[in-house]
């Protein structure tokens, strides 16, 4: 973009001419690093570390014991409750502690250590048992079936897909979107996968359709990746009927809600969940995780896992087993420069700051980008002189400009009553466009948690 | 545990991506649109005019230096808004205005406009305008005393006034042309649209020129420097007001011409450079557009019914003062909610 000349922003194109939203950003993409990179896989290492709760909800329960032998894919632990999922070993080995270790925020949770077995094939085998013909399975069936399979959201959210799945009986889902955006820069796992696995992308979808009862899918792919968008369409058929919708390149354009609004031009009322309005959104990862499961067997045992950014020898695309040490995948890579200041988990724009590198790869985790100086010491920060980029650039339409201010004083009350503070999902957006370098979303971030602990404590 | 292999890791969070505008390059921007407005002042008001700028800048400055926290000195004064605050002040006095009265201005728009709000982003007020204010208030005669748009070969010429001591008036004997707002109130004489145009006329030394401030002011929106709504809602306003008031009253009624509205007096100075000024207009562009519609109303009202010929300066700075009734009545609905 240029940075002389934004009429587009002055003057927003009406929705027909434009499939996207109002406000966000224009961030660089920074893809060319690892675009063109074909996914490679990463060998197997001595240890793996599995944390209990590395999704959204209760934390898995082990089922396993310290000395046991596991199989590559094999149950290591099952969901506690219904929000909760199931957790498989990554590699053929030995179970050598189950206890505290590193998170990679820091802080110490309950995990799985696995001593991988240095004969072993590490082949995957499926089992009988988890043979399964989706196509005959009722809606308990396939619900059951992806809760034990492990799969969550793999666009960084981790939320356990089977919940997304369960449909109240008088809810009706009719729109299948899939999430191709990939909107954060640097990030080109969901990229390659489109490129490389066009068709499993595609059998995912049907899978999920018949499920869901979905009449319609829509998959949404920013224009930046015509190469997702051509391979997508050379595997479509026309009885598949499944829209390829590519989107404007801007920031945040892979929000759950900005995607709804770019596709269908609904906006999902607040407090609401897309299902509430008959619509169901899933990461391309995690369609393809499901098509992996349903036609191999496979849980999720593995992701692919960007690797980008300045601090890289040799930024990569890779598949790694969940578990494996972010060290061993670095090291893979080349390891990290010297100059590199800090290392992030996600993208650039919503990840947060990896506290130790012997920390796992996650389920949730779709990039690993390390940053130097450049990156990590900007200007410092002035004032706000109120120039309102903030709120032109929030897609929900909130004021971070008070919001921040408030936040200073710790006014968090007001920040909730007044100006909705808990509507903001910290895209970002707002602190990528302020001039003044004010941490915005961390000031957001702050009063939201308070907010909450009050909440809990009353 | 941290490795000793590790570099030191930091744990900033995210976003780590900033866009590559900063605040003291946005005040850059600034001076630079002023520039063409800057250079008018000097070729028709000569070395006068540079005095005036000079020391009204100095004014402003060597105030915010005194008045900020030793500590913080340095890094307040880097954003160089404090000077900018002064060469606005100084682009709205007349030519012929002592230089110690200039002084003045520039210390009170920063001490009283700027220091005691809590510094820059903290201010209800426009500082310059308040130091005009202020000035307007204090010294009348020197404030409304014009001296005639000279060129470029009487640039050495400085008027006796501007060297007048501290504390005292100054002779105006020679300088007593009335500016093209004057001349329309209480003459009721228009002056041709093409001096106005170029800047020919009596006037403070940085409003006359309506060309090279439109120059300025359109870099201004190109660079997203300034909100287009403010600008947008003042020249609508201003000329469907002063259009309405013309026809209702007869096209021989001496009632200036909206074209007469834009170009006279220091609308486009105020419009282009105060009016838009972020920290004292509202967040939402809805409240951009109430300001905008509020400050064309009173300009021209003030223009036609009061004491004075000029009403750039109470517009706005009455606007400011309701800027942030305005913000908190205009949030922008938010996404997914009613209201």
């Amino acid at each position: 973009m240029s940075k002389l000349f934004s009429l587009s922003s002055l003057f927003s194109l009406p929705f027909a001419l434009n499939r996207s939203f109002s406000h966000g950003v224009h961030p660089p993409h920074h893809k060319d690093q690892t675009a063109d990179l074909p996914i490679q896989r990463v060998p197997f290492v001595s240890r793996y570390i599995m944390p209990l709760g590395q999704h959204i909800g209760v934390p898995a329960e082990a089922v396993v014991k310290t000395g046991d032998l596991v199989k590559r894919g094999e149950l290591i632990a099952r969901p506690k409750g219904f929000i909760s999922t199931a957790l498989h070993s990554p590699v053929t080995g030995k179970i050598s502690a189950i206890g505290m270790h590193r998170y990679v925020d820091g802080s110490f949770r309950q995990a799985i250590e696995i001593e991988a077995d240095p004969y072993a094939t590490q082949q995957f085998v499926q089992s009988k048992k988890n043979s399964l013909n989706v196509e005959d399975m009722s809606s308990e069936q396939f619900i059951d079936a992806v809760q034990m399979s492990g799969i969550v959201g793999l666009g960084g959210a981790a939320f356990p897909s089977h919940v997304k799945y369960s449909i109240p009986d008088e809810q009706r889902i009719t729109d299948l979107l899939v999430n191709g955006a990939e909107c954060e820069p640097y990030l080109t796992n969901d990229h390659r996968l489109m490129v490389e696995r066009p068709e499993v992308v595609l059998r995912g979808c049907m899978i999920l359709r018949k499920q869901l009862g979905a009449k319609r899918v829509a998959i949404g792919v920013e224009k930046n990746k015509p190469e997702s968008i051509s391979q997508l369409k050379k595997y479509l058929t026309a009885e598949m009927a499944i829209d390829i919708v590519p989107l404007e390149v801007k920031y945040p354009q892979g929000a759950e809600k900005m995607l709804i609004k770019s596709i269908y031009n609904k906006e999902l009322p607040a407090g609401k969940l897309p299902r509430d309005i008959g619509i169901a959104v899933n990461n391309v990862g995690t369609i393809v995780a499901l098509a992996d499961y349903f036609d191999h067997g496979m849980p999720l045992i593995e992701r692919i896992v960007t690797l980008a950014g300045p601090g890289v020898h040799e930024p990569a695309n890779l598949i790694v087993p969940i578990g494996t040490p972010i060290r061993d995948v670095l090291d893979f890579a080349g390891g990290l420069k010297e100059q590199t200041r800090e290392v992030i988990s996600g993208g650039p724009m919503m990840g947060s700051p990896i506290a130790d590198l012997d920390a796992p790869i996650l389920k949730g985790t779709s990039g690993i980008l390390a940053f130097t100086e450049n990156e990590t010491s900007g200007p410092p920060e002035y004032p706000c002189i109120r120039c309102a980029r903030c709120l032109e650039a929030c897609p929900y339409f909130l004021n971070p400009s008070r919001l921040a201010l408030l936040g200073k004083a710790r006014l968090f009350e007001d920040m909730q009553d007044k100006y909705n503070v808990m509507d903001c999902v910290e895209c970002g957006a707002c602190t990528y466009a302020c001039p003044s370098n004010i941490p915005i979303v961390q000031h957001i971030r702050t009063a939201k948690d308070n907010l909450r602990n009050r909440k809990v404590e009353s | 545990m941290m490795n000793n292999k590790d570099p030191k890791l930091l744990l900033q969070s995210a976003p780590l991506l900033r866009q590559e505008l900063t605040t003291p390059a946005a005040m850059k921007d600034v001076w630079i649109a002023l520039l063409p407005a800057t250079a008018a002042a000097l070729w028709f008001f000569g070395l006068g005019a540079l005095l005036i700028l000079i020391t009204s800048i100095a004014g402003a400055v060597l105030t915010e230096w005194v008045f900020t926290d030793k500590d913080k000195r340095r890094f307040a004064m880097s954003d160089t808004s404090a000077g900018l605050t002064g060469l606005l002040l100084g682009l709205t006095l007349p030519p012929g205005l002592p230089l110690w009265m200039a002084f003045l201005g520039g210390s009170v728009s920063i001490g009283l406009g700027k220091v005691i709000w809590g510094g820059l982003g903290s201010n209800l007020f426009n500082p310059a305008l308040l130091g005009r204010a202020f000035l307007l208030g204090t010294f009348p005669i020197a404030m409304t005393t014009w001296g005639a748009a000279g060129g470029p070969g009487d640039f050495f010429q400085i008027h006796s006034s501007n060297l007048a001591w501290p504390f005292m008036q100054g002779q105006y004997d020679a300088l007593s042309t009335a500016t093209p707002l004057g001349l329309m109130k209480f003459e009721h004489e228009t002056t041709a649209l093409s001096s106005l145009f170029l800047g020919n006329t009596a006037g403070s030394i940085g409003e006359t020129s309506s060309l090279l401030l439109l120059f300025g002011g359109v870099f201004l929106l190109f660079r997203r420097g300034i909100e287009w709504r403010i600008p947008a809602a003042i020249f609508l306003t201003a000329s469907l007001f002063s259009l309405a008031m013309l026809l209702i009253n007869g096209a021989d009624s001496n009632y200036p011409s909206p074209l007469f509205t834009l170009f006279s007096g220091g609308l486009l100075l105020g419009t282009f450079f105060m009016a838009t000024d972020p920290v004292t207009s509202p967040l939402t562009p809805k409240g951009c557009w109430i300001f905008g519609i509020g400050i064309g109303f009173l300009v021209v009202l003030i223009r036609l019914y009061g004491g004075l010929p000029e009403g750039m300066l109470y517009a706005i700075l009455l606007m400011n003062a309701a800027t942030p009734l305005i913000d908190r009545y205009t949030q922008p609905k938010i996404f997914g909610r009613k209201s």
